[in-house]
């Protein structure tokens, strides 16, 4: 253990390509994995229920004549390499077909759905770091008593279902109280609950964590030194301690952003949000094929890449990894 | 462990877990929890699918303790009922993951090279989608109901398990005792099976245990969203997705089944804790 950064050091040239060169084996990494979800999705595809030629033509009983030109046209009586080629260049181009429910391409439906995913995950993800910034960074190493509530009331909740938080948030604060809407995605009020529902118990993981690192960078010479230069308990705790505490919080970000996508689903629903969440449900329930599949794809492709995202800012928070790149 | 004298680590142990009545508290509400769901009729002897109209949305009070619902349907003997629902989801589905998980991380764990990689991309592809996005994708190919909601659950979790199991083998693989049984000349396999397995699967009981309260969570998610246990089984998700129409005047028909999904989680984080701590000792 070395003692801490010196606060604003430049960061080095050879630091920043190493960085850098780390970026590219993640990217390549990525994209490797990414060739295989699509592959995989692709083979999904082929096993959803339903005849694709007649989920394409819609509701009404079509001629034979139709079913061979739809056919001929998506190319379903192709050989499944050619239909995969198709499929994969496709892709490559941003192609991900039309949907069979509301005949629609589905990147436009995505483009149009994935703003208010976004704005979710990010109110939540801020929502669970004010959480775990102002509860835990208090709490912690505070007497027996302090310290034993703050970490039971992380343990309670992180054992919180998302969808029964948000339920509960909707009863009080929507119904009962009418302090927020009970419905909707325009404008921050009807965001609050939402990312109170999904930040809430995130934060309780990431606080249990954060607490850990915390005990034990507390313990280190470092902050006694800082405490014996007269540095007040709020600097030792904001400017000294967190940042040597911040890794194992950061690192479960990226897990985090996993559970958030996936936690959009049901609360997107809940609070009859727009979103690709709803829409994948809804998708799913209709068994809208290309959408399901499109809709996936974007889910993993952005989980990948916040993967990377948080194993890079890992990096950069803490510069004694980077030594090890190098 | 021992009781004699609390020794320092005792005191860091205890101020870690928070007393040891934490975890008595979640194995006692566990076992209740286990002896619902073999028999329910000893907490509630009402028959949870009665349909009494006249009854229907009662405040939770004396008569019913978690209220009724729109039939007049006691909520709390369909609480109690739901439990043998729900507890068999997680456990079946945790199972599943482990029966998944444990061969390919044993075998890649022990294999190392091309094999350890090649599984490993595989994992790291499972990865890449949130787990309930799996569950969905796997709901959307074979329908919905209870054996794919088990399946798509078990299958959701399974790759993170899978490369915790692998991380264990290394590091009992790497482990002095086992270079010991090496240097006294026995045959790779006895090794395998009589220190590596055993030691290696120690810790998946605390991942069973902490892990059932999670499977809990998702397949309980699922069900809510209508893509896995049907009305009107007593299932806490089902329950909960059936009582979302009266949110603004009936809470309770939410509120409990939601409230239990809650206890049995932390129920099980507490307890998947104190084993923690028993069988790895404080590190």
């Amino acid at each position: 253990m070395s003692g801490p950064p010196a606060p604003g050091r430049r960061e080095t040239h050879a630091e920043w390509l190493a960085l850098l060169r780390l970026g590219g084996i993640r990217l390549a990494g990525g994209a490797f994995v990414l060739w295989a979800v699509a592959t995989l999705t692709f083979i999904a595809m082929r096993q959803m229920p339903g005849d694709p030629a007649l989920a394409i033509l819609g509701g009404i009983s079509p001629t034979p004549q139709a079913i061979a030109e739809v056919t001929r046209e998506y190319g379903l009586d192709q050989p499944l390499f050619v239909q995969y080629g198709r499929y994969l260049s496709d892709l490559l181009q941003g192609h991900l077909g039309i949907s069979y429910a509301q005949r629609l391409p589905v990147s436009q439906i995505i483009a149009e759905q994935s703003g208010a995913t976004l704005q979710l995950v990010a109110a939540s993800l801020f929502t669970t770091w004010v959480l775990v910034l102002l509860w835990t960074l208090t709490t912690t190493g505070r007497g027996r008593w302090i310290a034993g509530i703050g970490a039971t009331v992380e343990t309670i909740a992180a054992a919180v279902p998302p969808f029964w938080l948000a339920i509960v948030l909707l009863a009080t604060f929507a119904f009962g109280l009418r302090l927020f809407p009970a419905a909707g995605s325009d404008g921050v009020r009807t965001l609050v609950l939402p990312a109170l529902a999904l930040g809430l118990p995130l934060a309780g993981f990431v606080g249990q964590v954060t607490r850990e690192a915390l005990v034990v960078t507390l313990e280190q010479p470092f902050i006694l030194s800082a405490r014996m230069r007269g540095a007040s308990d709020w600097s030792v705790r904001w400017r000294h301690a967190l940042r040597h505490s911040l890794l194992p919080g950061v690192s479960l970000s990226g897990w985090a952003i996993g559970a958030l996508i996936g936690g959009t689903v049901v609360i997107e629903v809940i609070f009859s949000r727009k979103g690709l969440g709803r829409q994948l449900y809804q998708a799913v329930q209709s068994q809208d094929a290309p959408l399901v599949i499109g809709i996936t794809l974007v889910i993993a492709t952005s989980y990948v890449i916040a993967n990377i995202l948080v194993d890079l800012l890992y990096h950069i928070i803490d510069p004694r990894l980077r030594k090890d790149d190098q | 462990m021992t009781a004699i004298a609390p020794t320092l680590d005792a005191r860091h142990a205890a101020r870690r877990t928070g007393a040891p009545w934490g975890a008595v508290l979640a194995g006692g509400f566990l076992a209740a929890l286990l002896l619902a769901s073999l028999f329910p009729w000893i907490f509630a002897p009402t028959d949870p699918l009665s349909i009494l109209p006249e009854d229907a949305f009662q405040a939770p009070g004396l008569t019913h303790w978690f209220g009724t619902d729109q039939s007049g349907r006691d909520i709390f003997a369909r609480v109690v009922h739901g439990s043998r629902q729900s507890l068999s989801i997680g456990l079946l589905a945790v199972g599943l993951a482990v029966a998944v998980a444990a061969p390919l991380g044993v075998v890649s764990g022990l294999a190392g090279g091309w094999v350890d990689r090649g599984i490993g991309w595989v994992i790291e592809i499972l990865l890449a989608f949130p787990g309930i996005i799996l569950a969905l994708l796997f709901v959307a190919i074979f329908g919905g109901g209870i054996g794919p909601l088990i399946v798509a659950t078990g299958l959701g979790v399974a790759p993170g398990y899978a490369r915790m199991i692998r991380g264990q083998v290394l590091a009992v693989r790497n482990s002095g005792y086992i270079e010991a049984a090496r240097a006294l000349g026995h045959r790779p396999w006895r090794i395998v099976r009589r220190q590596l397995l055993p030691n290696a699967a120690r810790p998946l009981v605390v991942v069973i245990t902490l892990g059932v309260g999670q499977a809990i969570v998702w397949a309980s998610a699922l069900s809510f969203l209508g893509l896995g246990a049907k009305p009107p089984a007593p299932e806490w998700g089902t329950m909960m997705a059936a009582g979302r129409d009266f949110i603004a005047n009936a809470w309770w028909l939410t509120f409990f089944p939601g409230l239990f999904i809650l206890l049995t989680t932390l129920s099980t984080t507490v307890l998947g804790r104190y084993l923690q701590q028993r069988l790895e000792g404080h590190r």
